[in-house]
């Protein structure tokens, strides 16, 4: 009786259980679609969207055709959709490595000592540099990052350790991300609108520059700041004040130094963010060809603005004018990844888990 | 009840008095943002007056401020329109991939590489998008021109340089892409481990999976998602500015021709650094627009992730 009972159990186990697909074949499949890919790439000239088209139906039909023959036709729809949500992976993949390729090749010419160690006073043609546009891109971010990080962090101190759940700091918090979709050409627009109405509409400034940024970047700074201050522990406020400390005191000396890490790693993402901005810029710093030490008073280039003339208005031949923008975009990337690495690289060294 | 009470000193009545003051600064951090946001729309307002009781034709194109920015916001919407419709479902694919699908030590690190797509700036998407994409472009364009021409949306004649308005809706769409993979990914994430493994232990596949637990779960993530790269698409200047070719004033739905409507962001950013006068009044009025549209779509898709969270305990 219960060696029979245990047969059957057995057979039907057997018959539950579906044949599936080998993984050497599934892999076979996918190298002969690899290779057809590459085959359509040199074949076709160079396009980049046919071959992965091919490769892609090269790779899901053969397998859907199997799956449904050996599996189940829900199987081989499951194994379709796998292969289609790994190539929207590899499909946004390929913006970025072109776009990071052609800027090194593009770039890599004018990419020399006379780029950093000259502006454009008086250039025609080749020469000529950007070194106006980098010392304005960092006057530009300081002002701006001076401005922000005490307003965003103050900001969201109050969130975190003054608001509660009280209206204000709900609808700050609710604002703020709000304000974090602004778009960088309104924020341009009211700091033109904010000089034009104190100082007069023929203003421009590096400072004006700053203005705008910071419209930009104090959403982010408070966001960072809030969700930073938000892991440290309660028991750490709670020690602090039984030793009779004050709530001031227990802020600036236990919580901001255990979150600060982080609130740094989120500050130097915020400047990676506006470091980039071109558009406020061109509404507000405006455009120049020279060296402009003074933020208050005065156009002042920065390195996306010079970017975008250096393409728009290259000069007769445009030649030298294209390299110029491609270098400066070269140096924005360079500074924004390096910015963006180095903001993930505190984040990790000094977190407080791992201290 | 045996109070003990000491008398204050000196130093903690200072120490307090600090207190106050360090939370009356905080405080007032809280309602400078408030104050800031006000005052975008406050100046962004005053600015435009002009334009609105002006002349009708003393504006650009010379029959007042609707018909000057109509145009232009239904190129905004449009072009917008169009990256989301790539971008949405490529974005999906994208968060599932590393949510579910790749190995989980890789998850983190692939999500920086599509955060790194965020970080560069609009002005060099500008330049890739005229020396690489519309070149790229030119060849398809043309093929639909030559062959799906009775369809209105490729009724062409084809661009020459490449630079329609679907090239444009192509370089938004990878620009919104990070946004919305990383809210889709938190989401997908957050998919209970009790209703995914429900589904399997009733033989679902994995794709089954994601319709039964992971997509009814995130819906209100994804469509917040969407909404706040709609906003992002809406405003974003510098690449659509670069890339796009345009003709003022006109509306059309044709993909792939040389004549297309320009967006209210791209215009401002063309046009204000030559103009004067009552045009500058119409640029910003224009930006005022868009200001209280995109401040419109951010506001929903917030909202309903606001609400979301406080239903779900999540975030």
């Amino acid at each position: 009786m219960t060696t029979s009972t245990q047969t059957s159990l057995d057979e039907r186990h057997i018959d539950v259980v579906q044949p599936s697909l080998p993984r050497t074949l599934l892999l076979g499949v996918a190298g002969v679609a690899v290779v057809g890919a590459i085959a359509a790439y040199f074949l076709l000239g160079g396009n980049l969207f046919a071959p992965i088209a091919i490769g892609f139906l090269l790779y899901t039909i053969p397998v859907y055709v199997l799956a449904r023959a050996r599996e189940s036709r829900r199987k081989a729809t499951d194994r379709t959709w796998t292969a289609i949500v790994m190539l929207a992976f590899v499909i946004a993949l390929i913006p970025l490595l072109s776009l990071v390729i052609t800027v090194i090749a593009e770039g890599i010419a004018r990419f020399d000592a006379e780029f950093f160690t000259s502006d454009m006073r008086g250039v025609v043609g080749e020469g000529g540099g950007a070194l106006h546009a980098i010392v304005g891109t960092f006057m530009i971010t300081i002002l701006a990052t001076v401005i922000s990080v005490p307003v965003g962090i103050m900001c969201g101190v109050y969130l975190v350790e003054y608001g509660g759940k009280g209206w204000l700091a709900r609808w700050t918090t609710f604002l703020v991300d709000v304000m974090t979709g602004i778009p960088s050409i309104v924020a341009g627009l009211f700091a033109f609108a904010l000089f034009a109405f104190i100082v007069g509409p023929a203003y421009r400034s590096g400072f004006m520059g700053s203005i705008a940024l910071s419209v930009l970047m104090i959403p982010t700074v408070v966001r960072a700041t809030e969700e930073m201050l938000k892991l440290v522990p309660n028991e750490l406020r709670e020690a602090s004040y039984a030793l009779g400390v004050q709530k001031w005191r227990t802020i600036t000396k236990v919580v901001i130094p255990t979150a600060l890490a982080g609130i740094v790693t989120g500050v130097m993402l915020a400047i990676a963010r506006v470091i980039g901005e071109t558009a406020p810029l061109l509404l507000t710093a405006g455009f120049t060809s020279t060296i402009n030490w003074n933020p208050f008073e005065g156009r002042m280039t920065s390195l996306p603005v010079y970017a975008y003339y250096s393409y728009v208005t290259p000069g007769v031949p445009p030649e030298p004018g294209y390299e110029r923008a491609w270098t400066a975009a070269l140096v924005l990337i360079i500074i924004v990844l390096g910015l963006n690495l180095l903001a993930r690289w505190i984040a990790v060294r000094f977190s407080p888990t791992k201290a | 009840m045996a109070t003990v009470t000491s008398p204050p000193r000196l130093d903690e009545k200072i120490s307090h008095r600090a207190d106050q003051t360090f939370s009356a600064l905080a405080t007032s951090a809280g309602v400078f943002i408030l104050v800031t946001l006000a005052f975008v729309a406050i100046f962004l307002t005053a600015e435009s007056i002009p334009a609105f009781t002006a002349d009708p034709e003393s504006l650009p194109g010379g029959a007042g401020f609707a018909a000057y920015v109509g145009p232009l916001l239904f190129g905004t919407v449009w072009v917008a329109i169009l990256a989301m419709l790539i971008s949405v479902p490529l974005a999906l694919g994208i968060a599932l991939f590393i949510s579910h699908y790749a190995p989980r030590r890789m998850a983190q690190s692939l999500g920086y590489i599509i955060d790194l797509l965020a970080a560069i700036p609009s002005v060099v998407y500008g330049l890739w998008g005229i020396a690489v994409l519309s070149p790229a472009l030119v060849g398809f364009y043309q093929w639909l021109a030559e062959n799906l021409s009775w369809i209105p949306l490729f009724a062409g004649p084809a661009s020459i340089t490449g630079r329609t308005i679907l090239t444009a809706a192509l370089v938004l769409a990878v620009m919104v892409l990070p946004i919305m993979t990383a809210i889709n990914r938190e989401i997908f994430l957050q998919t209970p481990r009790l209703h995914e493994e429900a589904a399997f232990a009733l033989g679902a596949t994995r794709w089954e999976m994601i319709k039964m637990a992971v997509f009814p779960y995130g819906r209100s993530g994804i469509i917040s998602g969407a909404m706040l790269g709609l906003g992002r698409a809406l405003g974003e200047t510098m690449a659509v500015a670069m890339v796009l070719s345009t003709t003022g004033g006109l509306v059309t739905f044709n993909l792939i021709s040389a004549d297309n409507p320009s967006t209210i962001a791209a215009n401002i950013a063309l046009k204000f650094p030559e103009s004067s006068g009552v045009a500058v009044n119409a640029l910003v009025a224009t930006g005022l627009v868009l200001f209280v549209f995109t401040f419109a779509v951010n506001f929903a898709a917030r909202a309903i992730i606001a609400r979301r969270s406080e239903f779900s305990g999540a975030n």
